[in-house]
């Protein structure tokens, strides 16, 4: 396979990070982070993936350049009306254009996952790198903790606080972080223990370094590879509850698009406008695809073990 | 036992005085270290010979900190050591690890592994004191920005060596330090931890389970054998063959190289 990436990159930089001995931890780290994106983009899977995100993500920065019509004022007279023509994915029951809702709705989705993402894999890190480095009571305490959350099926429990909380974005974000962390906290501990005995941590106790030191410094870069993979497979997850929460009217208020909503509201008409539903269905699949195939070609690159 | 009297200075470096660590409870309990006592005087380099489980290693993590369960007596330049140690204390004692595959950060470029001690300590002028920390063990500063993996097995443990130089240590702990090198680099790595040595007027305890490196390195050493002193004796005693122990003997016949009819009259101890 030829390798499009190396061959496409202007000769001059590219040299600068292929650098034997790099001048600055600035260049080091970069350099380390091209040859982790030169071997990522070897993956076509993996950039597939990144190309679906990356038109998601353009979507919803640009939906009003986008989106041909307003996606929340209706026009009663085109209710239902078939794809094609003007409204090339057909308008709902209330005669909104379907195309314009998935656009705004990806803003929905990406807000939902960047949310879920910065909230709860902190929280996972630190309490199980917290747990796994200090052991005892604190692991003890921590861990079963972790496992009463982790008992609970996801959806269910997220069904529980977004009825509980109400519905509106921000609590279903809060409904899914709740419900996301404790498989982190696992991964994390689990790395930890693998790091704890190494010498290079004994070196940096020897050297004086404090508790925490070792823990942001030393442990915690090493939990990041498999907990970043981990987490850029969970988005597809978060994308289906985000969208069963949706479905079930237990996400963002209407008439705001999103996705899991549409499918909700057209499944009345499924046999009769089929378009009403599916093809808010088909972006829910292809964003968690992607994300998917993300996941997958992080792995490969930063997880080498786990194949 | 016999005992060497060779105490230049008045105050030992390094002090032991029965020293004995266990792990684990109740039936479960090792002891992995039983009443053992040395001195190091400053500026000289002491042994610990045994095979693996000796416990010699575990006598070196004690005196570095990393093991707080032991009971007895131990000093190093006349500061007692407890569980919980200070700050400065800990810069007295620096340690170098058996293997430099594990030793130094996968994620941390040289700079980093050897500025970091300098930010704990809060030193002062890092950027001068990294570049002769990399002088010193004959390290370019080329490979100020490299990371561990793109350095080789010798460059690693010199690495490792000027990490723990760089805070300026009187006292050095080797935890066989060339037993993961390859031959020919072997003797690189020890002539260049003598020459610092001598040039830094540092104190080494080197465990190590090859009496050639022992013999070449240290003035006397220790035998060990599961947790215990079997002997204690200077390098010309070793070089004489003038072992009282047999178990010492044994280890010595065993580091000229395999001789079938020598370890078929092994004792099993």
């Amino acid at each position: 396979m030829t390798d499009w990436a190396i061959a496409v990159t202007p000769p001059r930089w590219r040299k600068w990070l292929l650098a034997e001995t790099p001048q600055s931890r600035l260049q080091a780290r970069l350099s380390r982070a091209y040859l982790s994106w030169v071997a990522f983009a070897r993956n076509p899977l993996a950039m597939l993936g990144l190309v679906i995100v990356a038109i998601l993500v353009f979507c919803a920065v640009f939906a009003p350049w986008v989106a041909p019509h307003n996606p929340i004022a209706g026009d009663l007279g085109n209710r239902l009306v078939a794809p094609g023509g003007e409204h090339w994915l057909g308008t709902d029951q209330q005669g909104r254009d379907i195309w314009s809702r998935i656009v705004y709705g990806s803003r929905t989705t990406l807000l939902i996952i960047f949310m879920v993402a910065i909230t709860a894999a902190p929280v996972g890190i630190v309490i199980g790198a917290t747990a796994g480095y200090l052991g005892g009571k604190v692991e003890a305490v921590l861990m079963r903790l972790t496992d009463a959350f982790l008992a609970f099926p996801k959806l269910v429990l997220a069904l529980a606080f977004a009825a509980a909380l109400g519905p509106g974005i921000e609590n279903a974000v809060l409904a899914i972080a709740l419900t996301s962390w404790p498989p982190y906290a696992r991964i994390a501990r689990a790395e930890t223990l693998t790091v704890r005995g190494t010498d290079y941590i004994a070196a940096a106790r020897i050297s004086g370094a404090s508790g925490m030191r070792i823990l942001i410094g030393h442990i915690m870069p090493m939990c990041m590879p498999s907990l970043i993979v981990r987490v850029s497979l969970d988005m597809a997850g978060v994308i289906l509850i985000a969208a069963g929460l949706g479905f079930l009217g237990l996400g963002v208020a209407p008439p705001q698009p999103e996705w899991g909503a549409m499918v909700s509201e057209g499944r009345s008409q499924i046999l009769e406008q089929w378009w009403v539903c599916t093809y808010p269905g088909v972006a829910i699949f292809i964003v968690s695809l992607g994300f998917n195939l993300i996941g997958d070609g992080l792995r490969d690159v930063l997880d080498p073990r786990e194949g | 036992m016999t005992e060497i009297v060779t105490e230049s200075a008045a105050q030992p470096m390094i002090e032991i005085r029965d020293l004995s660590i266990s792990f684990g409870q109740g039936a479960d309990r090792v002891d992995a270290v039983k009443n053992v006592s040395f001195t190091v005087a400053p500026g000289e380099s002491y042994g610990l010979v045994g095979e693996s489980g000796s416990g010699k290693s575990t006598i070196l993590r004690a005196l570095a900190g990393l093991n707080p369960f032991w009971s007895g007596h131990m000093a190093i330049a006349g500061q007692k050591l407890a569980a919980k140690r200070p700050r400065a204390l800990r810069r007295l004692v620096q340690m170098v690890f058996q293997d430099p595959y594990g030793s130094l950060h996968p994620k941390h470029t040289v700079d980093h592994i050897l500025s970091e001690p300098l930010a704990i300590h809060g030193v002062e002028d890092v950027e001068t004191r990294v570049r002769a920390a990399l002088d010193r063990v004959g390290l370019g500063p080329e490979f100020r920005f490299r990371y561990p993996h793109q350095l080789s097995g010798g460059q690693r443990q010199r690495v490792a060596i000027a990490r723990a130089l760089i805070l300026e240590p009187k006292v050095v702990l080797l935890d066989e330090p060339t037993s993961a090198l390859d031959v020919s680099i072997q003797a690189e790595v020890l002539n260049l931890l003598t020459d610092l040595r001598q040039q830094l007027g540092l104190t080494y305890v080197l465990v190590s389970h090859d009496l050639g490196v022992v013999a070449h390195m240290c003035a006397r050493l220790s035998i060990m054998r599961t947790g215990e002193v079997v002997e204690t004796a200077s390098a010309d005693d070793l070089s004489e063959g003038r072992l009282l122990h047999a178990y010492s003997r044994q280890l010595l016949i065993a580091s000229r190289g395999y001789d079938p009819a020598a370890i078929a009259a092994f004792g099993d101890f």
